[in-house]
């Protein structure tokens, strides 16, 4: 036990002296692992916060019922039974035409709007909460109460922010597809620096082997170099990451204090950095033990 | 012990190298085996340490059937057999502590106790004096004497050498000889190979002749 300890030991320092012992390498290899991982990772993060601003605005579904011109009180009284009555309705509230000019009238600054139109341009509506917040549920809603007597048009409010959710959907899939390729990427980066290592040490490991030296005793080291390779190629992505977006944040600050709101791009967190590590980790680890076992199997080395 | 019983190894490419070979050597022995260039003496060596396997018949080390052995078990057979190759195979990147201390390191032995025997192994073969230095640095037979001390640092029971004397002047292989014939009287069995037929002579050892794959009485 105490000597595979040492055994790892030996691997890990001899690993970390042969990364010193060529740092230009080094530096590029984990540059180039750094770039393919912060690509998707910076994608990530531009959807993870679109998606925050979605969630914040889209607020509840609402369902506006705009009424006939010639709908009278009594249909009126009529469609507030049926709202009352409908298991999908959370609360209602009804606007009327004049109240709703009015109101239009302060927001917008027309003191006067009634008077310039010569005649009230809005319909009576009721503005619905509902219950459900799944989009279809939603839209079979509208179209049962757009079918109701004296509605003129049902209007489902959360459309836009089906929209966006549809675009941030596309998004992820983006995330996963450019994830999965560049994972592979940064794989095939391990496979093939590991194996120009491999190479180069040939006549240690066929020597190695000759002195009765086990597989796992030749691959240890060159799985640590893979491993080790990952992780800092992953911290490096994390950082070229975190750097850009303290960047942008300081344009998106200004831009934000412009519309008078505060808000900030949120960078990668802890945990989600860790897991990013843990996977380039591996990623490296499974392209070296690729690498190193195809030499230990290939006929050139069948000693 | 050694036994091979009417082993056979025929190349890819249909060349045999040995033609249904017979023979034992006890353990404590020191055999000499001799023969022109292409007489099957390395292949002979390899199989004993199973880095070419028989076609047919087999090889017996220690009881062991080492041309049936798994692929995770020859690293085992491997730690009991010292081997010295003509060319001396030494890692030109490590100094000659560094070199001796390669098989130690493979076995897991803890750095302490290594050093001491890497130490008494470098003495044995008299270069205590130069464990820092790097193998590009020593002589022909100083090489050839560093790869002999990485081979018996492990204190294997079996040492195989092809060729040891090969470059080396007449003086230095006498000497390299008679190093082999005292690690003999301290009990490893030993098998040299060798095209020098004087060589054989210089100690006192059993011969066998090899050619053309077959054992010459």
């Amino acid at each position: 036990m105490r000597s595979l300890l040492a055994q790892h030991r030996a691997a890990a320092a001899l690993t970390v002296q042969r990364m010193l012992a060529a740092p230009l390498a080094t530096l590029l290899t984990l540059s180039v692992i750094g770039i393919a991982l912060s690509l998707p990772l910076g994608l990530y993060l531009m959807v993870d916060n679109l998606g925050r601003v979605a969630a914040n605005t889209q607020g509840q579904p609402e369902i506006s019922l705009f009424l006939k011109d010639n709908a009278g009180s009594a249909t009126q009284r009529d469609i507030e039974a049926k709202l009352d009555a409908h298991e999908g309705v959370n609360e209602y509230h009804f606007v009327a035409r004049d109240a709703a000019l009015k109101t239009l009238s302060k927001n917008m600054g027309l003191t006067d709007a009634a008077a310039v139109l010569g005649k009230n341009p809005l319909p009576d509506a009721f503005v619905i909460v509902a219950k459900l917040a799944d989009p279809d549920e939603l839209e079979q809603m509208r179209k049962e109460m757009q079918t109701w007597n004296g509605v003129q048009t049902a209007k489902l409010d959360s459309d836009w922010a089906r929209r966006l959710n549809a675009f941030l959907r596309l998004g992820r899939d983006g995330v996963w597809l450019l994830g999965a390729l560049l994972g592979f990427a940064l794989a095939a980066v391990g496979f093939n620096t590991i194996r120009l290592q491999v190479l180069a040490k040939r006549d240690e490991i066929e020597v190695s082997r000759l002195l009765g030296a086990t597989d796992a005793f030749i691959r240890r080291p060159y799985l640590y170099l893979g491993t080790l390779q990952g992780l800092l190629g992953g911290l490096t992505g994390w950082l070229i990451v975190a750097g850009a977006f303290a960047l942008i944040n300081l344009r998106v600050a200004e831009i934000a204090g412009l519309y008078g709101m505060n808000f900030l791009l949120e960078g990668l967190a802890l945990h989600a950095g860790l897991l990013v590590l843990v996977l380039s980790g591996l990623l490296g680890w499974a392209g070296a033990y690729l690498a190193a076992n195809q030499h230990l199997r290939g006929g050139a080395a069948a000693i | 012990m050694i036994t091979f019983s009417q082993v056979t190894k025929r190349y890819r490419g249909g060349t045999e190298a040995l033609k249904e070979l017979s023979f034992t050597i006890e353990t404590g022995e020191l055999v000499v085996l001799t023969g022109p260039s292409g007489a099957g003496k390395t292949t002979l060596l390899k199989l004993i340490a199973a880095i070419e396997r028989p076609t047919q018949g087999s090889v017996l080390v220690h009881g062991q059937n080492v041309g049936k052995l798994t692929r995770g078990a020859v690293p085992y057979l491997r730690r009991n057999i010292g081997m010295v190759f003509q060319e001396g195979r030494l890692l030109f990147d490590r100094n000659v502590f560094e070199n001796v201390m390669l098989p130690l390191s493979i076995i897991g032995m803890p750095h302490r106790e290594a050093a001491k025997r890497v130490r008494a192994a470098l003495d044995k073969v008299g270069l205590l004096s130069r464990e820092k230095a790097m193998p590009i640095t020593l002589s022909g037979g100083e090489q050839q004497r560093l790869a002999i001390a990485r081979a018996i640092v492990n204190r294997p029971a079996i040492l195989i050498a092809d060729e040891p004397t090969g470059n080396l002047d007449a003086d230095y292989a006498a000497q390299l000889m008679d190093m082999f014939s005292a690690f003999n009287q301290v009990g490893v069995t030993l098998v040299i190979a060798t095209h020098h037929p004087h060589m054989a002579q210089h100690i006192k050892s059993r011969v066998l002749n090899l050619k053309a794959g077959v054992l010459q009485a």
